[in-house]
């Protein structure tokens, strides 16, 4: 690989590159698919290639291939100079890279059971028991399991001396069970609609119990078929770790990545209100509100060893006590705020230009009180569980939710069952109503594996530790 | 050293890619399997990104994908490589074939398609020299005529100008032999003013060279010099007139949520042969072979894609159908397969509403009170089946009193069911757009509905 990289590094160089770095990326996926006990699809992809990247007159330039060869790598970093010539007659701004020490190393995701070794019809045999399960239920229309595992083996290389190797494999499961009768399509999954997802083995898997949770998923589903529909109002809202990663995903994850602020995602998913001007001062949320940027949690979809520029792994505070004090950074863009990079660039393959993308972007637990036991304390409340929809501006401000399923909690204790129910409102109201937050005996960790996010677009996947919340006076209850 | 000089449709040759199909399914043949199936692309897709009126991003990747489908008998297996050569192949008949041997038996396994259904031939109009010759230079010409014309209105350019060229060739061992290139490209920009004001303009075509990014520039550029300074409106249910931007949006819900079989089948559509969804005067079609939109021959399985009637005047008539579900419904497939494997099921990926008689002023001049919205923002379904969507509004959200823009407004939220929403449809626009919908190219006119519902709003920071 090293012949290749060097190849790459040296050609681009000698066209006249300031700043070059490759990535050799090969990665294998495989996928599993069941519909209402039926084995409706099991794939197998492999793809690999390599892409350079150039600052030339100081601008950038990209350019990636399939063809693993010298003679490619020369084709291809002279393309990435070109491009960024083209780029520099465009520019107002000279890239400038912040300063890291050459990164040298290994790194590969802990593993107990390779999930490329497990035999495919196990695989299949453990999904299959599930689905039958959830189907036997009476009043359940379809069912669908899925079962998904990738391994990416990456090779980075740069200019400035860098060369690392990593191997990180990521793998997820679950269940969903759909119940419909006439305009009604009631749906309720396990342990995350679109499955649980975390870097690990196939140990992730067996522990997820699916054979054990089946049956209660499709009966819950069929049971909010006849649940009326959550009426609207100002409650107080408890949001279980399942809905409350997707809050923090998309009101905290996505306005702190710094290019967003800096505007370079404005054509596509947007920009922030978190300015740079703000940092140390605003109130993004309540005292309880820690939000933390952790590469380096085990078991994390953005758990890994160096960034896409080589940044090695970090946590970076992001909320800390209420007070927005960080961002999610770049070598290019953390200079900007005089910072150095939080080491969150990350690419979706040798195709694609590394972006800032979350790493595990976690809410820290609070001691004091279990999830179970905030609820326990709440007198009169609504329970938000499993994400089903999210919808949010293009400044990460006003949001709306809605989730599978709701329950109403009173004095304590957890009662009826609402269907369709969603709450919606504004960032920063949000996050300075959160009153409670669970203990650690409460936090996990949830993956988005779905995270999309530049153009061309890529698919990102990202972490985040949760324990549950409450929140006070939020709108629920919006249909049309 | 090699040249770079190299333009991005050199390597979107359908003959290769063709041959690489076939090479593909005579392996699998060879490998014992009772039939085989191979999807091949292989291209080159470049993009340019502008932001804060600079080329920040400048990307081209050369790509290739073989997708192979085999079958033992009823056990199908999939599975797919980046790789073209002898070895890659090899190695994916054998990945492939070892799926198919470990799987359970599909009782209602149709088998691959017949060459009956194959497409007629490449259709011409899915491919452009002026895309297939693209450079950086074209794009960075793009690019630098937008970030001119948002220079000239005071305002800021954000956006990306892409140029895709590919070759698309699906082989099978029941004798399908096709295969054709084509070329997309793509031009959008965000522009945004000092104070609060964005605009949007984006245009799609086979062809680069017909983009006139200069004008697009233009139309962005003053959008957002008339939206700023936006109010706050009170959310509720007004009359509105959507620009394409947003239309697009609506035809996109319906094909993801409703438009094929397989969504009837498991009873998630709203879809029922003869119901009225719609007003009359919504018409919308899926045709492949139209070359208003952004045009291919055939679908994943090289099936013909045949001319969709979706919605006739409201009326729900066809669906798409891929050889799987077609099967079940004792007819043939529509040509609207997807790579497999795929259990969401077959789409519409080329879909057209008519157009109307209305101009743009005759769209405004019907609004009392109402809004004027450009475009739609992170759209997501509540209600699947009811097709009710959230999003906000973004880019140009403006009151409209007595037939006249008043001002720009805040963004809103909505939360609505886009079959009321088109069951509303006043009037339709005459002018028609082709945008880049959520597969594939989607052309929509603009169009006045009686009332879209407005559930919330957002701050000003």
């Amino acid at each position: 690989m090293r012949d290749l990289t060097s190849r790459a590094l040296d050609t681009a160089t000698a066209l006249g590159a300031t700043y070059a770095d490759v990535r050799v990326v090969r990665r294998l996926e495989e996928s599993i698919n069941i519909k209402s006990a039926r084995v409706e699809g099991v794939a197998s992809s492999e793809t690999e290639g390599f892409g350079v990247r150039v600052v030339v007159d100081g601008a950038w330039g990209f350019a990636s291939s399939r063809d693993l060869t010298t003679a490619e790598a020369d084709r291809v970093a002279a393309d990435a100079v070109r491009i960024a010539r083209a780029s520099a007659t465009a520019i107002r701004n000279r890239i400038v890279l912040d300063d890291r020490p050459p990164a040298r190393g290994r790194y590969v995701t802990p593993v107990a059971e390779d999930p490329f070794a497990i035999p495919l019809d196990r695989k299949i045999a453990a999904l299959l028991e599930a689905d039958r399960a959830m189907s036997a239920v009476k009043g359940i229309s379809w069912t669908e399991s899925m079962y998904a595992a990738q391994r990416e083996e990456k090779t980075f290389a740069a200019s400035d001396g860098s060369y690392t190797e990593q191997v990180v494999t990521h793998i997820g499961s679950g269940l969903e069970a759909n119940a419909i009768d006439g305009d009604e399509h009631q749906r309720r999954s396990y342990p995350d609609n679109g499955g649980l997802w975390a870097s690990a083995g196939y140990e992730f898997v067996r522990g997820m119990d699916l054979a054990g949770n089946a049956e209660r998923v499709a009966s819950e589903a069929v049971e909010l078929l006849s649940a009326p529909p959550l009426p609207s109002g100002t409650r107080t809202i408890l949001l279980h770790p399942s809905q409350l990663y997707m809050q923090v995903h998309e009101s905290c994850g996505h306005p702190t990545e710094l290019d967003r602020a800096f505007g370079t995602e404005a054509s596509y998913a947007g920009t922030s209100f978190l300015m740079p001007d703000m940092l140390g001062s605003f109130r993004y949320g309540s005292d309880l509100c820690d939000i933390v940027a952790d590469a380096t949690v085990p078991g994390g979809l953005g758990t890994f060893g160096w960034d896409d520029e080589g940044v090695a792994a970090q946590q970076v505070p992001l909320v800390k006590e209420g007070i927005f004090v960080g961002y999610l950074s770049s070598r290019e863009t953390a200079p900007r705020i005089g910072r150095r990079s939080g080491g969150a660039m990350r690419a979706d393959g040798w195709n694609r230009i590394p972006l800032i993308r979350m790493t595990n972007v976690n809410l820290l637990p609070r001691p004091g009180m279990s999830f179970d036991g905030i609820v326990a304390d709440t007198d009169d409340g609504l329970l938000f569980e499993t994400n089903r929809s999210w919808s949010i501006d293009d400044r990460r401000l006003n949001f709306q939710f809605g989730t599978e399923i709701v329950r109403e909690v009173k004095h304590g204790k957890v009662g009826r069952l609402y269907r369709n129910g969603t709450y919606t409102g504004i960032t920063y109201e949000l996050w300075r109503s959160m009153d409670a937050v669970g203990d650690a005996s409460s936090w996990s960790l949830w993956g988005t594996p779905n995270c999309g996010k530049g153009e061309p677009p890529q698919t990102g996947h990202v972490g985040h530790g949760v324990s549950g919340a409450r929140f006070r006076n939020v709108r629920v209850g919006v249909m049309s | 050293m090699s040249s770079s000089s190299r333009t991005l449709g050199a390597a979107a040759d359908p003959e290769t890619a063709l041959r690489v199909a076939e090479e593909a399914v005579r392996l699998a043949a060879r490998a014992g399997v009772s039939e085989a199936e191979a999807l091949v692309v292989a291209g080159e897709s470049a993009l340019t990104r502008f932001a804060n009126s600079e080329i920040h991003q400048n990307v081209a990747s050369n790509e290739a994908l073989v997708n192979l489908r085999v079958a033992r008998g009823r056990r199908v297996g999939v599975a797919s490589t980046g790789r073209t050569d002898a070895e890659g192949l090899r190695a994916l008949v054998e990945r492939a074939a070892a799926i198919a041997a470990h799987v359970e038996e599909l009782e209602d396994w149709a088998g691959l398609p017949d060459p009956d259904g194959a497409a007629p031939g490449p259709v011409p109009a899915a491919w452009s020299d002026g895309t297939g010759g693209a450079t950086p230079e074209l794009r960075a010409d793009g690019a630098r005529a937008v970030i001119a014309a948002a220079d000239a209105e005071g305002v800021t350019a954000f956006g990306s100008f892409s140029t895709d060229a590919e070759a698309v060739a699906v082989a099978n061992s029941r004798g399908i032999r096709t295969a054709e290139r084509r070329t997309t490209s793509q031009l959008l920009t965000v522009t945004m003013g000092p104070d609060n004001g964005t605009g949007y303009a984006e245009d799609c075509s086979v062809d680069a060279t017909r983009i006139d990014a200069a004008a697009l520039g233009r139309e962005a550029a003053e959008r957002a010099r008339l939206s700023a300074s936006p109010v706050d409106l009170e959310p509720g249910d007004y009359p509105v007139v959507l620009n394409q931007y947003a239309v697009v949006d609506l035809l996109d819900m319906l094909g993801y949520l409703g438009l094929s079989a397989l969504a009837v089948a498991e009873d998630r559509s709203f879809w029922e042969a003869g119901k009225r969804v719609a007003s009359p005067l919504v018409t919308i079609t899926d045709d492949g072979r139209d070359p208003a939109g952004l045009p291919m021959g055939f679908d994943a399985e090289g099936v013909a894609k045949q001319r969709l009637l979706l919605l006739d005047r409201g009326v729900c008539r066809d669906l798409a159908f891929d050889t799987q579900t077609a099967a079940r419904a004792g007819r043939r497939s529509t040509g609207h397969g997807l790579p497999a494997p795929n259990p969401w099921g077959p789409f519409p990926i080329n879909m057209a509403m008519a157009p109307g008689e209305a101009t743009f002023e005759d769209l405004i001049g019907g609004l009392d009170r109402g809004l004027l919205v450009t475009r739609f923002h992170y759209t997501n379904p509540v209600h699947p089946k009811r097709v009710v969507v959230t999003g906000m509004t973004r880019d140009g959200t403006f009151l409209v009193e007595g037939g006249r823009i008043v001002g720009p407004v805040r963004n809103l939220r909505f939360t609505m069911s886009y079959l009321d929403a088109l069951a509303g449809v006043e009037a339709v626009g005459r002018e028609r757009r082709t945008l880049r919908g959520m597969l594939g190219g989607c052309t929509v006119p603009a169009v006045r509905l009686a009332s879209f519902g407005f559930t919330g709003a957002t701050r000003a920071g």
